[in-house]
């Protein structure tokens, strides 16, 4: 590609390679970027998402004079310069106090956008209690039918799932189960709490759970929104066709683990089958006519 | 587990023991352990143990919410839910690594957007062509070769390998070869050489694959063209115009490439068996007829030639008698006009000056 032929050394080839898309793709990283003009609460809201979301996430603390949902084209830039595509931008003015944009990218354009407002906000220092390791896989929970019934709200559970789902494993460690963070939709608002789990014996193998308040919790407005058409949000979903794995047809194992294949022929007609020739049972070129007119009086010949 | 209590139930209370009141007293006691775990919920929650993820759709109430205990409420909401994610998480199948008991988690069933389109396959280079088409594997090579000389092992290729030409201080002149050749420059000419083929058929590849248009050999501006390259350009030069060179003259002493245009393209060895047999099949029921064959273009084409020269000739005779003369005359004047002017004029000029003044 145009990029990789521009690249000088191998180290720096193998940096951009990194970012060619791939078949299955790795974690996406997320931006954090504060706006114009941020209040207290704005600004260390956006520094407890990026200690929840380190190491996959950058923090832009100078102040960006972004609007973006006029023009999206800086925060474009951003992304195609960090390799990011998921995005939080935090701004406060007197129109929309505490203002945080939600959003992702698809091929480094925008897809979706959605803006909430902070009614209520506990950082993460505020709470005096033990917190889980940086990078563990959170559980997320989502409660409410709006999450369901309403459009919107879908979009948003799917954006608020893809940045706050941690790296894509084959394996967790159950005693690490230690985070959750639970999302409530209710008459327009969205609760984020975030709890660390506690695993107490119960009388069977599976434990009883009990919470702890920790880290950040939210009380969110909704705002304006940006979703994408369908077309885009489909062509964003198309996955390529290497990732699923081919069926193997025609083979089955049957109850005792022998493995079976099943062969299709095609229709065979039983009177020409091509089987061993005896010479001796050959007919010979005089006597045929007459043994074939006897033998079609006759009753059925019998098959070799 | 569920052998064991039976089995008590049985040792104690031997007396009253009838079926049903067993089963019942064991049912009870396993409820009574999965108390601290069962949750109760109108619908059932939508889980993907691939993402941790839990989605519980039930109505919230509202008026529970409205309290001012909504820390409380929304603490439980997320303890039940929880209970119930990690109740799915430990049904999922488990196996140990290294002392620690970890769960294997199922492919994720929420489908979320791709961060960058899916990438293209790229079209298989000439090598990779020919490999598919010959069945020829790749084979794994081991990373380091023995080396005698050193006595120890060494990579296959680099720095410090086992077989470095390189490095030798000693080359056999071969037996057909001039005793004054330099075998180490030599050397080292064919190994830049392949480096630069090498290169040259890399950036092909890379060409052929984004489908953009390379030029030929000697065509692509280089610092310093040899002369064949340069002869090269030359030609390919006179072929682009309209009439693909057929109207360009030669310079003086320039010779026209004999050997131009396209080499003969050969079948490869192993094809199309079906259409191979076919076309030895033809070429057998040609030469077995006896009809000669009759290319119909080239028939026509000559017989045009025919017509045109015949036309012309029969023009010229006709011409020749009328014309021959005029042309004659024409050639004459023309001449002798010539010749009179130039003079004339050469003298002309400077009697007019001497006219003048």
């Amino acid at each position: 590609s145009k990029a990789q032929s521009q690249a000088k050394t191998r180290r720096s080839k193998r940096f951009l390679q990194s970012r060619q898309p791939k078949l299955t793709e790795d974690q996406k990283s997320s931006m954090i970027i504060r706006g114009g003009n941020t209040s207290q609460t704005v600004s260390q809201a956006l520094k407890d998402v990026y200690a929840l979301k380190k190491p996959n996430a950058v923090l832009y603390k100078r102040k960006n004079m972004v609007r973006p949902f006029d023009d999206s084209t800086a925060l474009e830039f951003f992304s195609k310069k960090s390799d990011c595509s998921l995005f939080l931008f935090g701004s406060h003015n007197k129109k929309r106090p505490n203002n945080l944009i939600f959003g992702r990218m698809f091929d480094f354009h925008v897809l979706d956008m959605f803006e909430l407002g902070i009614e209520r906000f506990v950082s993460l220092r505020d709470v005096k209690t033990d917190t889980c390791p940086e990078g563990t896989k959170p559980l997320l929970v989502f409660a409410g039918e709006l999450f369901e019934t309403d459009r919107e709200h879908q979009r948003l559970r799917s954006l608020l799932t893809d940045f706050f789902c941690g790296p894509r494993v084959s394996a967790v460690r159950l005693a690490g189960l230690e985070h959750v963070l639970h999302f409530t939709a209710l008459e327009g608002k969205i609760y984020m709490r975030s709890y660390k789990v506690l695993l107490k014996k119960s009388g069977c193998r599976t434990p009883r759970i009990q919470l702890q308040d920790m880290g950040p919790s939210f009380d969110f407005v909704m705002r304006r929104n940006h979703m994408a058409s369908d077309d885009l949000y489909k062509t964003a979903h198309r996955q390529p066709r290497g990732v699923k794995p081919k069926k193997k047809k025609n083979i089955s194992h049957d109850a005792f683990g022998t493995r079976l294949g099943r062969l299709h022929m095609q229709k065979q007609d039983l009177d020409k089958l091509q089987t061993r020739k005896m010479k001796g049972l050959r007919k010979r070129r005089g006597e045929q006519t007459a043994e074939t007119a006897a033998a079609a009086a006759k009753a059925p010949r019998t098959d070799e | 587990m569920w052998g064991r209590k039976p089995r008590c139930v049985i040792r104690t209370k031997m007396a009253s023991c009838s079926f049903e009141d067993v089963l019942a007293k064991a049912e009870r006691d396993e409820a009574e352990k999965l108390k601290g775990i069962t949750v109760s919920k109108e619908l059932d929650l939508e889980f993907d143990p691939g993402n941790l993820l839990a989605f519980d759709k039930n109505r919230i109430d509202t008026r529970e919410f409205k309290d001012c205990k909504r820390e409380d409420f929304l603490r439980s909401l997320a303890r039940d839910n929880t209970q119930l994610l990690i109740n799915e998480m430990w049904k999922l199948p488990t196996e140990r690594v290294e002392e620690v008991i970890v769960a294997k988690l199922p492919d994720p069933t929420t489908l979320l957007p791709r961060e960058k389109p899916a990438p293209k396959p790229k079209p298989p280079t000439k090598w990779e062509q020919f490999a598919k088409l010959k069945g020829i594997q790749k084979k794994k090579k081991t990373n380091l070769v023995w080396d005698e000389v050193h006595k120890e092992w060494r990579r296959r290729w680099g720095y410090k390998r086992a077989k470095d030409d390189t490095k030798e201080w000693l080359i056999e002149v071969p037996e057909n070869a001039d005793p004054n050749e330099d075998q180490f420059n030599k050397r080292n000419k064919a190994k830049k050489e392949r480096v630069a083929r090498n290169e040259y058929n890399r950036l092909k590849n890379i060409a052929r694959a984004q489908k953009i248009k390379v030029p030929g050999m000697g065509l692509a501006p280089t610092p310093r063209q040899s002369k064949a390259e340069l002869a090269q350009a030359v030609n390919v030069a006179k072929i682009s115009t309209a009439s693909v060179g057929k109207f360009q003259d030669n310079l003086p002493k320039e010779k026209t490439p004999k050997n131009t245009g396209r080499k003969r393209k050969f079948q490869p060895l192993i094809g199309d068996f079906s259409s191979e047999k076919q076309k030895q099949l033809d070429l057998l029921k040609v030469m077995d007829s006896k009809k000669p064959r009759l290319d119909v273009t080239k028939a026509v084409n000559k017989q045009m030639r025919e017509e045109d020269m015949e036309s012309r000739h029969k023009n010229k005779k006709d011409f020749g008698k009328k014309g021959r003369r005029g042309k004659m005359s024409g050639k004459g004047k023309g001449k002798a006009g010539g010749k009179g002017k130039g003079p004339k004029g050469k003298g002309r000029k400077p009697q007019m000056k001497q006219g003048k003044r």
